[in-house]
């Protein structure tokens, strides 16, 4: 369960903690590289992650989910805030320093066709951790590999083939094995199964389920698909332009969505019954627009242009991610005006022509 | 409610708007004959919605592709029937259907940036097409792409008709896209994945937008996607399909809520849903999807099946029929009685969490 900093002492065993952690990337022009602006990916997350549980990050294409996900790897480094992994502060740590630490943390990437290598058989893909951690395995290289690749549900024998001989699932099963290798404490993955086929996706959910459960494995899930991201998370941070806007415990989240963000979102998602095709239309919070740029993100709720309950005030103040009365404390939302439980948010259609 | 006609060619001369009948599609390969779409039937009418599921590889986008004549004459291998307002496509000539596309039938491509020409504007390529099939002034055609734009719901379409593609965002690239497609008022419009590459907020805007422009100019629509929920959010008929064949056929609802095939209970059953009890498993399709190359013989789906062994080897040599079920068509050895019963005793419960 992820918990707010103002209770961090609580008796769960945190792994990585952010606070405030924030990533502006500069805008530069002319000869001198002068800085103009800056695209603001990530504004300030304050997160905890428990040992063992699935934290999930939602949100649309350029809301900050992937940069979130490369900060916490540090394959970026962060303009502002802090990172603690495990103990140690990786914020600004140089990456000789890392090196050791990166046993422990691994990353599972979208694209199972570009994320391995094609001139590399599997055996060297899925053994090239203990090559450069100069790991030593009891039995051999080999043995270890065909070990991860059966963990993985793949058949050890194919230890001598190239990745094309190889389905999208088959591939993004040797990029788990890869990432199981070194026996990491948590692992991060960016969209791992949305670019699998549906009856695949569902293998590969459950194979990540299996592993967090016979390793011990903590995850940082980032998706899209809000439907994947309620059946492997425990907790679950909606981001919207690079902040969070709200995070709760997974119930809790989608049974009460709090945040008229959450609650566009949540009833967008196409219900596959299609008796229910009309009453879900008429539900149907339809959003209008598109995501503002985050190089000059609206002032005061970054979502206000967006919001039908909009009001002044959220033009002028910053909503701070807090728990509201009468909901539970790990329920926190960035809101002035959150959606009530029975209010009544249905049939709102999109005027024609909105920017 | 279309008709569900008969799959035999018998020369009857077609009475839906659009027919398909026994198409093939082959493909000759150095690795053998990949044959891409094999004997596929169905039939749409003017104002009606058939939403085509299938995995990658299923010959879902090549039928697309085929009726639109939009296949390379010099490797593939056509046999079969199209029929579009009276008019056979597989045997005119390129000169004839390229007459057609356009007017009569366009499509809508999955990836709106890679399917935009990136050096002209928007609105070059949206007079473009209206122009080779109207004989208009560059005016009158100019004109009416700010029409389209703004029936679309483009903010400002006299502005951003000069734009190019890159200056749109994905959500309105898709939209100039279906402004480009009906531009010259299509009868038959197809959507190949429209969706796919857009966030649901968006995607929820779009599948909104593609409902009111066919009422509005009721065009026939064939929705492809391999996503159920958008199916059941727009679909009339359903056809499922699996290595190159339908293998269920039948009226939207009748395909949600009584599905007959071992395939399309897999697919319901893979993936996570809002509107459902959380379970604590997904249930896969065990396997992968077959290589076309190398179709499994008898029931292609047999080495998938959970149910392959009650058919008495049945499945393994002889390929089933696309028979009439218990209200729809359905490709499967078993009896339409077992096929009742495994839904209504273990496949259901599964689904709805009550077992």
């Amino acid at each position: 369960m992820s918990t707010a900093h103002a209770d961090r002492s609580g008796p769960h065993d945190v792994l990585l903690s952010v606070s405030g952690l924030q990533k502006h990337f500069p805008i530069t022009t002319g000869l001198f590289r002068r800085q103009v602006g800056a695209v603001q990916a990530v504004d300030g997350l304050t997160f905890d992650v428990v040992r063992g549980k699935t934290m999930g990050l939602v949100g649309e294409s350029g809301c900050g989910k992937t940069t979130t996900g490369r900060l916490l790897t540090r394959l970026l480094e962060p303009t502002g805030g802090r990172i603690e992994f495990d103990g140690h502060d990786i914020t600004h740590m140089s990456q000789g320093r890392l090196r050791p630490l990166r046993k422990d943390m691994q990353m599972i990437f979208q694209d199972p066709f570009s994320s391995l290598n094609p001139r590399h058989t599997v055996g060297t893909i899925v053994g090239a951790p203990f090559r450069i951690q100069h790991v030593k395995t009891p039995h051999g290289i080999k043995r270890a590999v065909q070990d991860l690749l059966k963990l993985a549900g793949l058949n050890p024998e194919h230890y001598n083939r190239y990745p094309h001989e190889f389905s999208g699932g088959q591939r993004q099963r040797i990029g788990i094995a890869r990432t199981l290798a070194l026996n990491p404490k948590m692992i991060i993955a960016d969209e791992p199964v949305s670019a699998l086929d549906v009856s695949v996706q569902a293998q590969v959910v459950n194979l990540l389920e299996d592993l967090q459960a016979e390793l011990g494995l903590t995850y940082v899930v980032i998706a899209h698909d809000l439907s994947v991201v309620r059946h492997i998370s425990d907790d679950v941070a909606v981001m919207y332009l690079g902040k969070i806007v709200e995070m709760a415990d997974r119930d809790s989240l989608y049974t009460h969505p709090r945040h008229p963000y959450t609650v566009s979102l949540l009833s967008a998602v196409p219900v596959p019954d299609p008796r229910r095709r009309d009453s879900a239309q008429r539900e149907r919070v339809l959003l209008t627009g598109e995501v503002p740029s985050p190089i000059d993100p609206p002032s005061g709720c970054r979502f206000r242009t967006r919001c039908w309950k909009a009001q002044d005030i959220c033009a002028t103040e910053e909503p701070p991610l807090i728990g509201k009365p009468g909901d539970m404390d790990s329920h926190l939302i960035a809101c002035h005006f959150p959606v009530a439980d029975d209010e009544k948010v249905a049939g709102r259609k999109a005027p024609a022509s909105v920017v | 409610m279309t008709s569900v006609i008969r799959p035999t060619a018998d020369g009857r001369s077609p009475r839906a708007f659009l027919e398909v009948r026994e198409l093939c599609i082959h493909f000759p390969t150095e690795d053998g004959l990949v044959k891409s779409v094999d004997g596929l039937s169905y039939s749409l009418e003017r104002g009606k919605t058939l939403g085509i599921v299938g995995e990658s590889g299923s010959g879902k986008s090549v039928t697309s592709l085929a009726v639109l004549g939009l296949y390379n004459r010099n490797n593939a291998q056509m046999s079969g029937e199209i029929w579009v307002d009276g008019e056979e496509i597989v045997s005119a000539s390129p000169e004839t259907v390229r007459k057609l596309r356009g007017r009569k039938m366009a499509i809508i491509f999955q990836d709106p940036l890679s399917s935009m020409h990136p050096f002209y504007t928007v609105g070059d390529q949206i007079i473009e097409a209206y122009r080779v099939h109207n004989k208009v002034t560059k005016a009158v055609a100019r004109k009416h792409a700010i029409d389209m734009l703004g029936r679309v719901a483009i903010p400002q379409p006299a502005k951003r008709v000069d734009d190019y593609p890159h200056q749109f965002s994905g959500g309105m690239r898709q939209r100039a896209m279906i402004a480009m497609a009906m531009s010259c008022d299509p009868e038959l419009l197809i959507a190949d994945e429209p969706t796919t590459a857009l966030d649901v907020t968006v995607q929820a805007q779009i599948l909104d937008l593609m409902r009111d422009l066919q009422r509005e100019f009721n065009s026939a629509l064939i929705i492809i996607t391999h996503d159920l929920g958008v199916v059941a959010e727009l679909a009339d008929d359903v056809l499922v399909m699996y290595a190159g064949k339908a293998i269920e056929y039948g009226p939207a609802v009748e395909i949600f809520e009584r599905p007959e095939h071992p395939y399309t209970w897999g697919l319901l059953a893979s993936m996570p849903r809002l509107d459902r009890e959380l379970s604590d498993r997904l249930i896969p399709i065990k396997g992968t999807p077959p290589s076309l190359i190398n179709v499994p013989s008898g029931c292609a789906f047999h080495p998938r099946c959970s149910y392959a062994g009650l058919t008495n080897g049945a499945s393994l040599n002889v390929v089933p029929e696309l028979a009439r079920g218990a209200s729809h068509l359905v490709r499967c050895h078993l009896s339409v009685e077992t096929r009742q019963q495994i839904w209504q005793r273990e496949i259901k419960q599964e689904l709805e969490g009550t077992a």
